[in-house]
């Protein structure tokens, strides 16, 4: 309980949005659209536009603006909109705590502690790297090991190189990007090495990341050794068999000064997790329905941290829905109907949303984001509604590193039992 | 004699089979749109990459990013970041301002993708 004097300096919300990278701002430009006045997003950072202020490549947009734009360039659309629908924005503040009623602590370096109580709150904090802590790799703990987007932020923000001889592991990609990005700036980059026998990353920035500049990518290979004392002299890379165990003989020594990690990325969930948001383990972020709610009524989740994307542009139509859904909710229309899960079949994981809301009224289309499992080629996704099959689809090819998706049609939604609804990949 | 080469339009990546004679594109086949000929038509004759890359600003702690603004033969993608290299710019600097004209002769300009006061 907030004694007397603090409940006197609450400021209510309605809606509130923390983090104002992609996800945050499009919530928020959605969110003003439908109507809401009072409308507050919270930036840790100084600035707008999250982790696209660091990426200056290209091949943002594509979908959504229908030419390819630049990180930083596709942020300032946002910005702009922002700005000019008078949204406040609150950057250099951190957001402390967020409870189940929706009360929100933040602490910034003006203001001091905030006090907030949101009709709705829109969780957009996105996603950070896994670290080398995460990966158990073996060997000394010397300088000049990175995350790639850590790298990334060094070289594109702050002009400065982290190294000269790289060597990368994994090849998700901020690796990839980071590949190139360290080459056309001078250093040599000797190799990117993938724990698995395909690329997490995107075919075209293997080509135009890797092929292009003759990286050998060393696929179902690991860094099995880390060298130096205070700066990195080396690493040790090894090839893996079938269960991701280094085979003896296979060893391969790189001189370097630079290991930069492309491992992963683990949607930042610390305040959902508070708040008390059902968590999936399989994205790692919160389990929601097709509004983008979580189990939390009035707690909506979008962007990275919900599950991470491939493409930007999915993330802004995604955080959309959100800031429209929140401002439905705070204005009182949102749905009522009957909840039905939705579930990873064979072949398929981390489908989102996980629940699927058969409404009273009109049904609307949904759709449905999952990785597959595995590399298939020609294969079928179907969608079934118990043992009654409701949506095939060909795929010509999925694969992990590939974010696949399917929509489920308004009679779709509108015929569905109640049973449990699964998304399978059949050969 | 045939060729297979990804596209790199868009995150699908299509697996493409061209066939070139004579230095000229014959067949296309493994696309799933029409960029992907057009990508292919140049791709095996003469490949073109958009360079993205950052430059020092003057008395500025943050350089600014910057992009060509159409894409450069890929031959020309060394001798243009040694350009850039070279480059004084000064403040103030805004999105879409060209930061050098013509580089390395390419006729395409190299303009900021962001602003710094």
């Amino acid at each position: 309980m907030l004694s007397q004097e603090l409940r006197s300096q609450v400021q209510y919300v309605d809606v509130l949005v923390i983090g104002a990278g992609p996800a945050g701002m499009a919530a928020a430009i959605a969110a003003r659209e439908a109507g809401v006045e009072n409308l507050l997003v919270l930036e840790r950072e100084n600035d707008m536009g999250g982790i696209l202020r660091q990426c200056i490549h290209n091949g943002f947009g594509l979908h959504r603006f229908k030419e390819e734009l630049t990180g930083p360039e596709y942020a300032q659309r946002d910005i702009d909109r922002v700005k000019e629908l008078g949204i406040e924005v609150r950057c250099g503040t951190t957001v402390l705590s967020v409870d189940g009623e929706r009360f929100v602590t933040a602490v910034s370096r003006e203001k001091g502690v905030q006090l907030f109580e949101a009709g709705a709150i829109v969780l957009a904090m996105g996603c950070r790297e896994r670290p080398r802590g995460a990966l158990a790799t073996p060997g000394t703990r010397c300088a000049g090991v990175f995350s790639a987007g850590t790298a990334q932020k060094f070289v594109n923000l702050e002009g400065y190189m982290p190294g000269k001889r790289v060597v990368i592991l994994g090849s998700g990609d901020i690796g990839l990007i980071m590949a190139r990005r360290m080459t056309l700036q001078g250093a040599k980059v000797l190799a990117c090495v993938e724990l698995m026998p395909y690329s997490s990353g995107l075919n075209r920035n293997i080509v135009q990341c890797l092929q292009d500049y003759d990286i050998p990518l060393m696929l179902s290979h690991t860094v099995i050794d880390i060298q130096g004392r205070e700066r990195l002299s080396g690493v040790t890379v090894a090839q893996v068999d079938q269960n991701r165990q280094p085979i003896p003989g296979t060893e391969k020594h790189f001189d370097c000064d630079t290991l930069l990690l492309s491992v992963g990325l683990i949607p930042e969930n610390e305040l959902s997790q508070q708040a008390g948001v059902e968590m999936s383990p399989l994205t790692q972020g919160a389990v929601v329905d097709d509004s983008l709610q979580t189990s939390r009524e009035g707690i909506f989740a979008c962007g990275n941290v919900l599950h991470v994307h491939d493409l930007v542009d999915f993330v802004s139509a995604e955080s959309f829905k959100a800031g429209k859904a929140a401002a439905d909710y705070v204005q009182g229309k949102a749905r009522k109907g009957a909840y039905i899960a939705l579930k990873d079949g064979e072949g398929v994981r981390g489908v989102v949303p996980q629940r699927l809301l058969k409404p009273e009224g009109e049904a609307q289309g949904v759709q449905v984001m999952f990785r597959p499992a595995g590399v298939y080629e020609n294969a079928t996704l179907c969608v079934m509604d118990g043992d009654r099959e409701i949506l095939r689809q060909r795929k010509r090819i999925l694969t992990p590193g590939e974010m696949a998706e399917l929509t489920l049609k308004p009679e779709h939604i509108a015929s569905l039992s109640g049973a449990d609804v699964t998304v399978c990949v059949k050969q | 004699m045939e060729q297979q080469i990804t596209c790199i339009n868009c995150p699908v990546g299509c697996r493409l089979q061209v066939v070139v004679e004579d230095g000229e594109v014959k067949s296309v086949t493994g696309n799933s749109c029409n960029r992907g000929i057009t990508y292919a038509k140049q791709e095996c004759v003469a490949p073109q990459r958009m360079v993205t890359a950052v430059v020092p600003v003057s008395g500025r702690k943050c350089p600014v990013s910057v992009k060509t603004r159409t894409p450069i033969p890929k031959e020309k993608i060394s001798a243009c970041m040694r350009q850039l290299a070279g480059l004084d710019v000064r403040p103030p600097v805004h999105m879409g301002e060209v930061v050098c004209p013509d580089v390395c002769g390419t006729g395409v300009d190299i303009i900021a993708t962001k602003t710094v006061e």
